[in-house]
């Protein structure tokens, strides 16, 4: 997960990305509580989902660069719960480490909130729909989805900083390049991971609860029928 | 499997090579951000609790990681169990009526 760190947003920044994000995360408040009453059985797949983000937001990996980094976990509850929901749990873990940890901040918040809440999970989603609809795999279809949902935050995040800090020499688009350079070469293996990391915790989900994706259409029958007999025929061999 | 032996692959090969600080891409962003405006912007904030070393900055995130996955945990293994359940409920049922 990306943090800018607490205090680097100068004014206007922090309070533009705030009237972004905060919007975004109360309608995802408003849809989480529609959803716990409705479907209270999809209650579980919510906690578990957050608690995915909770715990990849934690590990920190060490990537090529010499430095440790974080995978952002939002790929699962945008697939499964949409980018509104998913907004709100990732701003929950945003708090935790923002007070916690001094990792992020509570002034820039609303930035991070978008990049790693919003904007990941926006970009998640879509992929996850467009490759099922092309006939994907269903693995691959979320391995490509929390993969693109990683590094759209990171490149989200470049942009947040490239607006606050445009170089002096080639302005906005200068900045955003060395930015992006910090972030791509991170980013680029650890978001090949959290895709793999991802896929498995959904096969996981599709064999023990697929009736609940089922009612939350985020596969169709007939694509839960193939995976099933395809493990079956795993286990008989 | 083939995510544990990438896993192992990624994490023998980064960690043979550099030092790794516990630092994050994070504090990499920094430097770009003073090389950008030449050393002149100074956050206007500071974090309000920092954790006071750096093992308990790991301690908190190991507590963040392992909250996630006692949830992460609990439930699968309580739908686990509750797929069971319902496979030998439907047994016992069939083998009642093959019975009668």
């Amino acid at each position: 997960m990306m943090h800018i760190m607490e205090g680097f947003l100068p004014h206007p920044w922090w309070e533009i990305w705030f009237a972004l994000s905060l919007p975004v995360v109360a309608y995802g408040v408003f849809r989480m509580n529609q959803i716990i009453k409705e479907r209270r059985e999809t209650l579980p797949l919510l906690a578990v989902s957050g608690a995915f983000i909770f715990v990849l937001s934690s590990l920190k990996m060490p990537s090529v660069t010499g430095s440790c980094s974080h995978p952002t976990g939002t790929g699962m509850g945008a697939i499964i719960f949409g980018p509104w929901i998913t907004s709100v749990m990732a701003m929950i873990v945003l708090i935790y480490q923002a007070v916690f940890l001094a990792h992020g901040g509570l002034t820039t918040l609303g930035a991070n909130t978008f990049s790693l809440g919003i904007a990941g999970p926006i970009v998640g989603y879509f992929v996850y729909k467009l490759a099922m609809k092309s006939g994907l795999n269903l693995y691959v279809a979320v391995f490509l989805a929390a993969m693109l949902a990683d590094w759209a935050t990171y490149i989200v995040t470049s942009i947040q900083l490239a607006l606050a800090f445009p170089a002096a020499s080639g302005g906005v688009l200068a900045s955003f390049e060395a930015f992006a350079a910090v972030f791509a070469i991170t980013q680029v293996p650890l978001a090949i991971v959290e895709g793999a990391v991802t896929a498995l915790m959904f096969k996981y989900i599709v064999q023990l609860r697929s009736d609940v994706l089922l009612r939350m259409k985020v596969v169709s029958p007939g694509t839960i029928e193939r995976l099933k007999e395809a493990s079956a025929r795993n286990w008989s061999s | 499997m083939g995510i544990i032996v990438v896993f192992i692959a990624a994490f023998a090969y980064v960690s043979s090579t550099q030092n790794h600080e516990w630092g994050g891409a994070d504090g990499q962003a920094e430097d770009v951000i003073s090389q950008l405006t030449g050393g002149t912007y100074q956050p206007w904030f500071n974090s309000i609790y920092t954790p006071p070393s750096q093992e308990i900055e790991s301690l908190l995130f190991a507590l963040q990681a392992a909250i996630g996955s006692m949830i992460i945990g609990y439930f699968l293994g309580y739908y686990r169990a509750l797929a069971k359940m319902k496979e030998a409920a439907t047994a016992t049922e069939q083998e009642g009526k093959s019975n009668a």
